[in-house]
């Protein structure tokens, strides 16, 4: 291999031995499927599938005035979470354009410590933002690459993962949706549990020590939790209706215009948080796309950046992101398109035209297709 | 190490070819190319009675990870497409040599196969592809 600069998680020892087939995603080596990423996509669907989410990063903010900060850093209110231990929320960092940097889940730990956990492919130019938003204010940022993250997903897998950790996650059980518990907090045997994920199904999200990720990894496998890759994780995100960072908003885009704007908090007029003027101002001027879910009516595979025309109107709109649905059978994607557009558009691929039906998001949630 | 049958020609972007007994030619891709590609979910044949010249793309396949073109390996009119493959492009995963065949062609010239590389260095384009 040349590749000698391909990072690896704690657990690519066990990919190997599953018969992953690894590949270079954004600088690490992992895996992209273990034999089918259709198998993998119904496994966590019907059943329970796990996936090695180590490259992802974990940083973690203490000091007195992490609330404050964040209240500027994020454009969702941490004011819902803040002082309420156990909670998650959902947000964009955005610039003082209104461009996304990132979107990101914070999880309240305990009275002045938030954990915050961003993609990997944008892992650096996150950290140097946000060390650069904190000024003199009292918060310390610490980057916690010594932990791996492991994400158990699927209608059986809770009741899986219990069995097969036992004492190692007492109490997850009784999480609620979007809640995290910290375990053993402070020891070797340290675990941060949080009822979150990435696939619309019910799951767990379980950070451990690094040194201890692969013993997890196969006490899962041992249980029946089966390996899942990328490939599954972004079919899975696709049929839930959940976005992709790079694919379906950057730091040109507007969360407004992207899906998002449920995570933008405008309710309480004195948090000016970064980007806040620039998205009053895209209101007040009218937005001129809004980001949909397509359904291919034709035979054919919906991908990013194929155009999107709609009758009336002299707009283009484009695909963001495109796959096949195992659960639907079908090919679907968003689609940022003109404001006006309803029910039907076309889209180019290749030197065809094809019709798509527009629908609201997402497509599928805990095993159940919504739309039709 | 793939699949690579000895009595078949190949070309550099992964496509196999099979000299049928009436001199026409079947076009599939490899079992190393659908590896590659992971499952299959859609192709687009050309229609019998098109036309295309050696290298120019004439069919798309596409798994659920991207979309691949395909193109001609000489120059040549297609007389069969894979019909089959419309509803059940995974057996192009299951059997790529077999059962996964794209169309055939008949080749403009005879004897045009010389352009074409032999299982030997195609199997060395494979081990050179995965370093």
């Amino acid at each position: 291999m040349t590749d000698v600069t391909l990072k690896e998680t704690p657990i690519i020892k066990a990919h190997q031995e599953m018969g992953a087939k690894l590949v270079d995603f954004g600088g690490w080596n992992m895996p992209i499927h273990y034999g089918s990423q259709i198998d993998e996509h119904h496994q966590v669907r019907q059943d329970a599938g796990m996936f090695d989410v180590c490259h992802m990063t974990i940083v973690d903010l203490r000091g007195c005035e992490v609330i404050a900060y964040l209240a500027k850093l994020l454009a969702n209110d941490v004011a819902k979470i803040a002082d309420k231990p156990g909670k998650a929320l959902y947000s964009c960092m955005l610039n003082n354009e209104g461009g996304v940097i990132d979107d990101l889940i914070i999880y309240s730990m305990e009275p002045a410590w938030v954990r915050v956990i961003v993609n990997s492919s944008t892992r650096e130019k996150d950290l140097a933002w946000m060390r650069s938003q904190i000024g003199n204010m009292a918060v310390d940022l610490n980057e916690r690459d010594d932990l791996a993250m492991i994400a158990v997903q699927g209608p059986n897998v809770r009741e899986l993962a219990g069995k097969a950790l036992g004492d190692e996650i007492a109490g997850a059980d009784d999480l609620k949706p979007f809640n995290a518990l910290l375990i053993n907090a402070g020891a070797d045997n340290e675990r941060f549990v949080a009822r979150t994920g990435y696939t619309g199904e019910d799951g767990y999200e379980i950070v451990c020590a690094n040194s201890q990720a692969e013993q997890m990894w196969n006490q899962l496998a041992d249980a029946g939790i089966k390996p899942c890759g990328l490939g599954a994780r972004d079919t899975l995100r696709l049929e839930a209706g959940m976005n992709l960072y790079g694919n379906d908003m950057d730091e040109t885009q507007s969360p407004l215009e992207s899906g998002l704007s449920w995570t933008v908090d405008f309710s309480n007029e004195a948090r000016q948080f970064n980007g806040r003027s620039s998205l009053e101002k895209q209101k007040e001027q009218g937005l001129k796309y809004k980001f949909v879910g397509l359904i291919l009516k034709d035979k054919g595979i919906l991908r990013a950046h194929q155009a999107v025309l709609v009758e009336g109107s002299s707009l283009q709109g484009e695909l963001t992101s495109g796959t096949f649905s195992p659960t639907m059978q079908k090919s679907i994607g968003f689609a940022r398109v003109p404001i006006e557009a309803s029910e039907i558009c076309q889209v180019a691929i290749r030197k065809k035209q094809l019709d798509a039906q527009i629908i609201k998001l997402p497509f599928v949630r805990q095993g159940k297709i919504l739309v039709s | 190490m793939s699949d690579i049958p000895q009595e078949l020609k190949y070309t550099k972007s992964h496509e196999w070819v099979r000299l049928e007994d009436d001199g026409s030619l079947t076009v599939g891709i490899t079992e190393h190319a659908q590896g590659l590609l992971g499952d299959m979910v859609f192709v687009e044949l050309p229609d019998i009675g098109d036309e295309f010249e050696a290298e120019q793309d004439c069919a798309v396949v596409e798994s659920v990870k991207a979309a691949s073109d395909i193109y001609c390996p000489v120059e040549g009119e297609v007389i069969a497409v894979n019909e089959e493959l419309e509803d059940a492009p995974e057996q192009i995963n299951v059997n790529a040599y077999h059962e996964g065949w794209l169309f055939r062609i008949k080749p403009l010239k005879e004897d045009d196969l010389g352009g074409l590389m032999s299982p030997e260095d195609y199997a060395e384009l494979v081990e050179s592809e995965s370093h």
